[in-house]
């Protein structure tokens, strides 16, 4: 085995990144924006306020009750919730503005008081709804019936009728009470996404070089192929634990995300992460034949594995066939492991199924890579 | 100052000549191509092509773009695999014992293999790394390769800010730093200007008298000519002369040629024969306005020729002579010339003219 001419590949391979430091940069930065970009639009660190849902009532009752109904929904916490005719709600659920309009018909109130009696004639209460929103139904549902029982009990001259039990929350994790980051899981995602497309443009690199005088002196080297994609694969996964470094210690200092589990799954699921993707880099480069193919296969099975893999999204959004489905691609275990150790706080047993996964994928195309890379011309 | 010195030399742990042994090694084989033949699809690139190279030789594959000259150096350093015969090095097949016989062998490919975005120095260091080269040896390898090549005083810049020429030399001195015995260079002066061809050939012959083996692809003669003991003519992959410089000139009618041109009345037939029965002259034929005549003995023979024209009562105003070059010799035995236009001259001359 020649190790000086492995450790002068390595070595050449960092000095080559370290020439082009506008690359760098941007190899660094622009995870970082875009995670910070999900990481918000998915509830930053807890503490910003969530969005509202916008709603609009219809009060075609117009009594006592229905309209201390609509005045109850207004107040309620989480929706967004003003008065319409019908005509101009439904206008603007059409237009996207709302996503639900509850209308309350005529009656509705003397109606329910009367099932509520032991009559029949059960009011309609009719949902107009943006398709595009379908948990906003169930949610208005929760909030309408609870404010309705409550007003029509009263409006009887009753004691209202109100909920008998209080609910309180408690964040569960294997820490302790952390509240949830979506930084942490952005940050996860992008820095999955990033690594593994600087991976596979280090292999495409490797197709191009092929055309060069400089592959003929590769070649004329007492050098091996395996010993030479090894080399490759050392390096790139230099270049990933660098990258990978400093992605993180801004989502720390910047975003609040934290190793929050053990710190030696972390490690070792940076490890693994940066392994894998440089191995599946040179396995692509290996199966893709040219340059200009392998970027197009590249692209099409990157994004694939960057969002089945819940890089985007966080996985549990998913179908629940997807869900399992995802599970056999490596992008998916390293978003989880990355996850465990962050936010939700487990310990190395956490990281240890996910270390080992993809462990074993990059093995895989280590293997893979050297067995079908065309060395000779 | 001249900064240039040659590389360090190993001792012969493994029966490789010291530096300056030609006297003894020029009658060794080094290198044996016995029947090489290679086809890309379905052409034929390299036909049953066989020849030799003694240790401390410089030997020109001569022949026009195409002709099979790099598709036999890359069968010769390992790079390609032939259909059918073999090169040995020092008796071993290349095949067989590769990763030994390429610590033995440099090779300077035809395109630059050098990482612009690199200073000279890094890029000198990642090729004698490949070899298993380290630290200090590495460091003094590298110094030395440099300085060879003119460019100790370049060695920290970046590639991509040097001229063609330079490049071309550190392209050389790439392949020199695990003190190869044998070195393949493919066109080594190819796009250089002929500042930088002439720095080259001063490095290439500075090796020579190193006593290294050097082979040497080229369609320009004057550098076959000028740097090579012995010159191996190949077209459509197929060797078609092998032989000294010397040697192939006898290939040819006559050495030189010179032409004559007349004030007044032309030569008659019978002057032309018996111009052609002194002795020394090989041809001579009615040219533009003249004659021109083929002779192997310039000296002695023109001085008859005058004579006889004299004593006919003509007056030549002009005597012309040609000297015959390696172009003549291809086009000789292969009917048409080394390059497109059959012109043969080397860049420096192409400029001149």
């Amino acid at each position: 085995m020649n190790f000086l001419a492995i450790r002068a590949l390595i070595r050449n391979d960092l000095r080559i990144y370290g020439t082009d430091r506008r690359a760098m940069l941007i190899g660094i930065l622009v995870p970082i924006l875009i995670a910070a970009f999900f990481g918000y639009v998915f509830g930053g660190t807890g503490n910003a306020e969530p969005a509202k849902i916008p709603i609009a009532m219809v009060d075609e009752d117009q009594g006592a009750a229905s309209r201390a109904i609509v005045v109850d929904m207004a107040k309620a916490p989480f929706l967004n919730s003003q008065s319409l005719d019908r005509q101009e709600a439904e206008r603007q659920v059409r237009a996207g503005k709302l996503q639900i309009a509850v209308i309350l018909p005529k009656n509705f109130a003397a109606d329910a008081a009367q099932v509520m009696s032991g009559g029949q004639q059960k009011p309609n209460v009719e949902f107009l709804a943006d398709p595009s929103q379908p948990m906003s139904g169930r949610i208005i549902e929760g909030v309408l019936v609870r404010s309705a029982i409550e007003e029509i009990t009263r409006g009887e001259g009753r004691e209202p009728f109100t909920v008998p039990f209080s609910i309180s929350s408690t964040n569960v994790t294997s820490a302790r009470n952390v509240d949830y980051n979506a930084y942490a899981h952005s940050f996860a995602g992008m820095t999955t996404q990033f690594i593994l497309l600087a991976s596979i443009d280090a292999g495409i690199v490797l197709l191009l070089l092929r055309d060069r005088g400089i592959w003929q002196r590769m070649r004329t080297a007492p050098l091996s192929k395996a010993q030479f994609l090894v080399a490759r694969s050392c390096a790139t996964m230099l270049i990933s634990i660098f990258q990978f470094t400093l992605i993180y210690l801004i989502a720390i200092a910047i975003f609040g995300v934290r190793v929050e589990g053990s710190v030696i799954g972390f490690v070792g699921m940076a490890l693994a992460l940066c392994f894998m993707n440089s191995a599946f880099g040179l396995m692509l480069a290996s199966l893709g034949g040219s340059a200009a193919a392998t970027r197009g296969i590249a692209v099409l099975v990157t994004l694939l594995l960057v969002m089945i893999g819940g890089a985007w999204v966080p996985s549990f959004v998913f179908p629940k066939w997807l869900q399992k489905a995802s599970l056999a691609v490596p992008t998916r275990w390293a978003v989880d492991g990355l996850d465990a150790v962050t936010w939700r706080g487990q310990g190395l047993g956490g990281a240890l199924a996910p270390i080992a996964v993809l462990g074993a994928t990059a093995i895989i195309c280590l293997a893979i890579a050297i067995w079908r890379f065309r060395w000779e011309d | 100052m001249d900064r240039r010195r040659p590389l360090p030399q190993k001792t012969s742990k493994r029966g490789s000549l010291p530096s300056g042994a030609v006297g003894f090694a020029i009658l060794t084989p080094v290198l044996t191509i016995s029947h090489l033949q290679k086809r890309f699809g379905d052409r034929i690139a390299v036909d049953d092509v066989s020849f030799e190279v003694r240790a401390g030789e410089t030997i020109g594959l001569l022949g026009p773009n195409g002709a099979g000259k790099t598709t036999t150096l890359s069968m010769m350093s390992g790079l390609v695999q032939p259909d059918a015969g073999s090169v040995s090095f020092q008796g071993r097949l290349v095949q067989q014992n590769a990763d030994d016989l390429k610590r033995r062998v440099g090779l300077v490919p035809q395109d630059l293999a050098l990482y612009d975005e690199l200073s000279a120095w890094a890029n000198l260091q990642l090729f004698g790394g490949l070899y298993g080269l380290a630290g200090r040896t590495l460091a003094t390898r590298a110094d030395a390769a440099l300085a060879l090549v003119g460019l100790a005083d370049r060695r920290g810049d970046r590639v991509k800010e040097f001229s063609g020429g330079m490049k071309r030399r550190l392209n050389i001195a790439g392949a020199l730093l695990h003190d190869p015995e044998l070195v393949l260079l493919d066109e080594p002066t190819v796009g250089v200007d002929p500042q930088s061809r002439n720095a080259i050939f001063d490095n290439l012959e500075e090796l020579k008298r190193s006593g290294k083996t050097l082979v040497y692809t080229t369609h320009y003669m004057e550098e076959a000519e000028r740097l090579c003991d012995r010159i191996v003519i190949i077209d459509h992959g197929r060797v078609i002369a092998n032989d000294t410089v010397r040697g192939l000139y006898k290939l040819l009618p006559g050495s030189s040629s010179v032409e004559l041109q007349f004030d007044g009345p032309q030569p008659a037939d019978d002057l032309l024969a018996a111009l052609g029965l002194i002795p020394g002259i090989d041809a001579v034929a009615r040219s533009d306005g003249g004659l021109k005549i083929e002779t192997r003995d310039f000296a002695n023979a023109l001085g008859r020729v005058l004579e006889r024209i004299a004593a006919q009562g003509l007056r030549v105003v002009s005597v012309q002579s040609e000297r015959t070059t390696l172009e003549d010799v291809f086009i000789t035995l292969t009917g048409h010339g080394l390059r497109d236009g059959a012109t043969s001259r080397a860049p420096q001359q192409d400029a001149a003219a």
